[in-house]
């Protein structure tokens, strides 16, 4: 109990870390947020003065990789302090409690702060057969999201599984998963949205809340505009390759080494909002593109459907898994065609008279005979 | 035989505005969806071709939504056969009708002269399919632009991609309703040609010239179908 009194900043520096450092980390996550450099103050009076918000972290659905991703995040308080000493009320992956002792500690939480924590979930929820492909200490993860999030001040959906079913709810959806807004309504709910998403991200909006007080502004699929407001493509450095016609071919051509664009490779930076190509990964380390393979659009609803990831055309329903719109249309295109000519033969010869007519061949036979 | 004034100047306009622009929607539009495979040493920074594909494709569709608008507003303030009421079978009788034009004339299993100046029966129904397909492709088109851009116009269709579910699913129905604008012009373009050989009334020059032919006598008969 005594630790969710303190500050991020007394629990910062009892783990060791100096001012300098705390500053440093309110500086990168200002700027994360996208906030001007006067706003360095308020968010290192946010963590200084503001006691540590408890979170409950839930898993459902889920390969972790969200978890995985958090805890690489390029600051270590990131990992420490808002990990650590934030979240840490009940995780099942990594807390120290197990057992009877953590399913209390998840209850004490919800009880002792009754419209404060908030509710991260890492995974979806499957509701067929009454959920129970998902089931944690005897309980449905149906029922656990519904208990943990009927008093929760707002509600954290971790990753595509979370935000939109990512591959558990791919067709044909065995289990019946589905994202957390689905099954959530009147809480404020932000969708975290990547497979996973980028652990800075994760660590931005959790400022976030801390230093304003309120969620950040979301898109129209309650994505934070802050970091989901452009699409991977826009913030490409590959991008003047795409303006200028050079693609990649194929994975082992020239203009592979020569890093051209990968849209032909099918790659779905046009169609997906990230900050991949601004933030990067681990340590800003690299990113899909720069790696040398396309994007394949994970944070985007419903990628797993949406045709193979090394083409852009989807496979159109109904016509066998290789067939797309394109062959589908010319398919068409070709029936079409020979609809026309058929009619065109048709015509000539049921339509005879009328044709007849119109070249004033009867008026001739009359005047003939 | 004598001339009536069917299609208006407005009218034809947008006919070959739309046509013109549609073709280059279609070509600059397939080119953006599977550009041609180009095998190049040269730097990005010496060449734009693929943005300039791109930027023709953006023209084009303000111009085909604008002209679109146009024609919408014509709708009320044309003449007889320019009217919108022309284009939704609202009534029975054009129902009757759709099916008369379907055994004479694409089935031909039955012989009658056509009775019809503007468009038949059928022929407006399809181009009223035909303009859900446009505003389809204008709500899809522009929805998928909007952020790219910052004009107030495409920033009007942002709710689109959210509605279903992204750019993703947006991109592909704009793509496959290309196809649908391809068929119809193949269609189109014979059952004109088709008109003017059985019909002999000038279809193919009318949307030049604005004339049509009709034989005399039967003017009486197109007012009597208009009520």
């Amino acid at each position: 109990m005594s630790k969710n009194q303190k500050t991020y900043y007394d629990l910062a520096i009892e783990k060791g870390y100096s001012r300098r450092d705390f500053m440093k980390f309110s500086a990168m996550m200002a700027a994360l947020l996208g906030l001007e450099s006067s706003s360095i103050g308020q968010v290192a009076k946010a963590l200084e003065t503001k006691t540590r918000i408890p979170v409950i972290w839930l898993h459902g659905q889920e390969c972790t990789c969200c978890s995985e991703s958090f805890i690489r995040s390029s600051h270590p308080l990131v990992a420490d302090i808002l990990l650590d000493k934030i979240s840490l009320d009940y995780t099942e992956t990594l807390m120290a409690a197990a057992g009877h002792q953590a399913e209390k500690s998840l209850q004490d939480t919800i009880r002792d702060y009754k419209g404060k924590y908030i509710l991260a979930v890492e995974g979806s929820i499957p509701l067929n057969n009454n959920g129970v492909y998902c089931c944690i200490g005897g309980k449905t993860f149906e029922q656990i999201v519904e208990e943990a999030a009927k008093d929760a001040y707002a509600v954290l959906a971790w990753g595509n599984c979370a935000s939109a079913g990512c591959v558990q709810a791919a067709k044909p959806n065995p289990t019946g998963a589905v994202p957390i807004h689905k099954m959530i309504s009147g809480k404020p709910l932000i969708n975290v949205q990547g497979c996973p998403p980028i652990a800075e991200v994760m660590a931005g909006v959790l400022v976030h809340i801390l230093t304003f007080g309120q969620i950040p502004e979301l898109d129209r699929l309650k994505r934070p505009k802050a970091f989901y407001s452009r699409r991977v493509h826009d913030t490409c450095y590959r991008r003047p390759n795409f303006d200028a016609g050079l693609f990649v071919q194929s994975f082992d051509d020239e203009n592979a080494k020569r890093g051209f664009c990968l849209y032909k490779m099918g790659c779905k930076g046009p169609v997906t909002y990230n900050a991949c190509g601004v933030m990067e990964w681990n340590n800003g380390t690299s990113f899909p593109i720069k790696s040398g393979h396309p994007c394949i659009g994970c944070s985007e609803e419903g990628f797993w459907d949406n045709g193979p990831f090394y083409t852009h055309l989807t496979n159109f329903p109904g016509f066998g898994i290789e067939s797309t719109a394109d062959k589908v249309g010319l398919g068409l295109g070709i029936a079409t065609g020979v609809g026309i000519a058929a009619h065109a033969i048709s015509t000539n010869i049921r339509k005879r008279s009328l044709i007849n007519k119109v070249n004033g061949k009867p008026e001739l036979e009359k005047n003939e005979s | 035989m004598h001339p009536v004034y069917v299609w208006e100047l407005p009218v034809r306009f947008f006919h070959w505005i739309n046509a013109l622009s549609i073709v280059a929607l279609a070509v600059t539009g397939f080119i953006i969806g599977d550009p041609p495979a180009i095998q190049s040493a040269t730097e990005a920074s010496f060449s734009y071709w693929f943005g300039t594909v791109r930027i023709i494709h953006f023209i084009a569709a303000y111009v085909f939504f604008f002209n679109f608008v146009f024609r919408i507003y014509w709708g009320f303030v044309g003449n007889r056969f320019a009217n919108w009421k022309n284009f939704i079978p609202y009534t029975k009788r054009s129902w009757i009708d759709m099916w008369e034009i379907i055994r004479v004339d694409i089935l031909q299993i039955k012989s009658a002269d056509n009775p019809n100046l503007g468009h038949n029966a059928l022929a407006s129904f399809t181009y009223f399919i035909t303009f859900l397909a446009f505003l389809l492709q204008v709500l899809t088109g522009f929805g998928i632009y909007a952020t790219t851009s910052s004009a107030w116009l495409p920033a009007l269709f942002a709710w689109v991609p959210a509605m279903l579910g992204g750019d993703m699913v947006t991109r592909d129905i704009h793509h496959l309703m290309m196809w649908v604008f391809a068929l119809f012009a193949m269609v189109h373009v014979y059952l004109v040609f088709y008109h003017d050989y059985i019909d002999w009334n000038g279809t193919t020059s009318s949307i030049i010239g604005g004339w049509k032919f009709q034989e005399e006598g039967k003017e009486e008969r197109e007012k009597e179908l208009d009520k």
